[in-house]
């Protein structure tokens, strides 16, 4: 029992420093992980490592959790994963909570309100940015194509029209003809255009 | 409720958001906008606070709009509605079901879901980039200020990708619209 115990201390603990000191999240925690789990705590090995990234990218949700998730499994089991999963998430709230008190304070400053109308553009010009990054990653398979820019233009509309059809239901119906067009013809290529 | 609201409305985002820290910012939108939570121009704020902060993009912002709209509680709702789902199915996946995701006719289903949300994601920055332009107390008015914002930074953030064969750093990218912001407005 003591020996669980220490062990969920130190996935916690070890989580919480992930957690505190990497800034950004997604990919650029991977490296973070690897080093604190493979490395220095020798909890999981680099092939496990590997693994949970290929899952990580195939399950929802944030990365981090995902990984906390697998290696606190690994390691202590259930308790172990709650551990972990707490521990990563625990820094983001702290300081997320704390500033979200204090920010419309601060946004009676006209320099931080000022500053805050130039992040608008920043930030949405961010969210292009990673999306066109995302397109460009992407399979160059004509079915990718197409439902990547179908996706596009329906998003678009649905914002334009404000229509009431959620992106949810998109991602479902991409799904969907992804799963039909692969019972239907095989695997999709995954260079060239479409087999005829 | 307000309570319940959040804990459904995040539980979709965490069972939905495939494919790195941006896929969720266009579900996020969606649940603050349907509740009537917070504009885009509100929404943008935290997207900045939570990119600019340690931690998990999506995370953050769960906790940033569970804060604003019922405080602590809320934030501790949506934080962990958030994560719930990706907790669950990694948990499912290494008890139970280590083979699923090997399965062809999943992979199939995945590789529909990426490029899908690939083109939600840039349809949502190019409709919030380009609301953006226009004034906030009448949108039948450009607000130049912000089309040379936006003109600026986009045309920085193309050439440094030519030259430098990489993204532009967001941290980056947020203070230099900062910057521009006070120089400015």
């Amino acid at each position: 029992m003591r020996k669980k115990l220490s062990a969920m201390a130190e996935l916690f603990l070890t989580f919480f420093k992930i957690g505190l000191f990497t800034f950004g999240g997604g990919y650029a925690m991977l490296s973070v992980i690897e080093d604190a789990c493979v490395e220095k705590k020798k909890w999981i090995t680099h092939d496990e490592m590997m693994n949970v990234t290929v899952i990580a990218e195939s399950t929802p949700g944030p990365i981090a959790i995902n990984c906390a998730t697998f290696v606190g499994y690994k390691t202590a089991g259930m308790l172990g994963s709650i551990a972990a999963t707490l521990g990563v998430v625990m820094p983001s709230f702290i300081i997320i909570y704390i500033i979200s008190m204090f920010l419309n304070n601060l946004l009676e400053y006209p320099i931080v309100s000022k500053a805050f109308s130039g992040i608008r553009a920043g930030v949405s010009l961010l969210i292009v940015d990673v999306g066109v990054n995302m397109l460009l990653k992407m399979e160059k398979s004509l079915q990718a194509r197409l439902i990547a820019f179908g996706s596009l233009a329906a998003m678009l509309l649905i914002d334009i029209f404000a229509w009431n059809f959620s992106s949810i239901a998109l991602i479902l119906i991409a799904g969907a003809i992804s799963l039909a067009l692969y019972l239907v013809k095989g695997a999709p290529e995954k260079k060239g255009g479409e087999a005829k | 409720m307000i309570y319940l609201d959040l804990l459904l409305g995040f539980l979709k985002v965490g069972l939905f958001s495939f494919g790195g820290a941006y896929s969720s910012i266009p579900l996020v939108r969606e649940v603050v906008h349907k509740y009537g939570w917070l504009t885009d121009e509100v929404l943008t704020h935290m997207i900045a606070v939570s990119e600019s902060t340690p931690g998990p993009i999506t995370v953050n912002l769960a906790t940033y709009v569970g804060s604003s709209q019922a405080g602590v509680l809320g934030a501790a709702i949506a934080t962990l509605s958030v994560i719930l789902p990706a907790f669950f199915i990694i948990l499912l996946i290494m008890v139970a079901l280590k083979k699923v995701l090997e399965s062809k006719y999943v992979q199939a289903v995945l590789d529909g879901l990426k490029p899908c949300i690939a083109g939600i994601i840039t349809a949502t920055g190019v409709y919030m980039a380009a609301c953006g332009l226009f004034k906030e107390e009448n949108v039948s008015q450009l607000d130049w200020r912000a089309v040379v914002i936006t003109a600026v930074l986009g045309a920085g953030m193309i050439v440094y990708r030519r030259i430098k064969k990489k993204r532009l750093s967001p941290i980056l990218i947020i203070v230099a619209s900062a910057i521009l912001g006070i120089i400015l407005y």
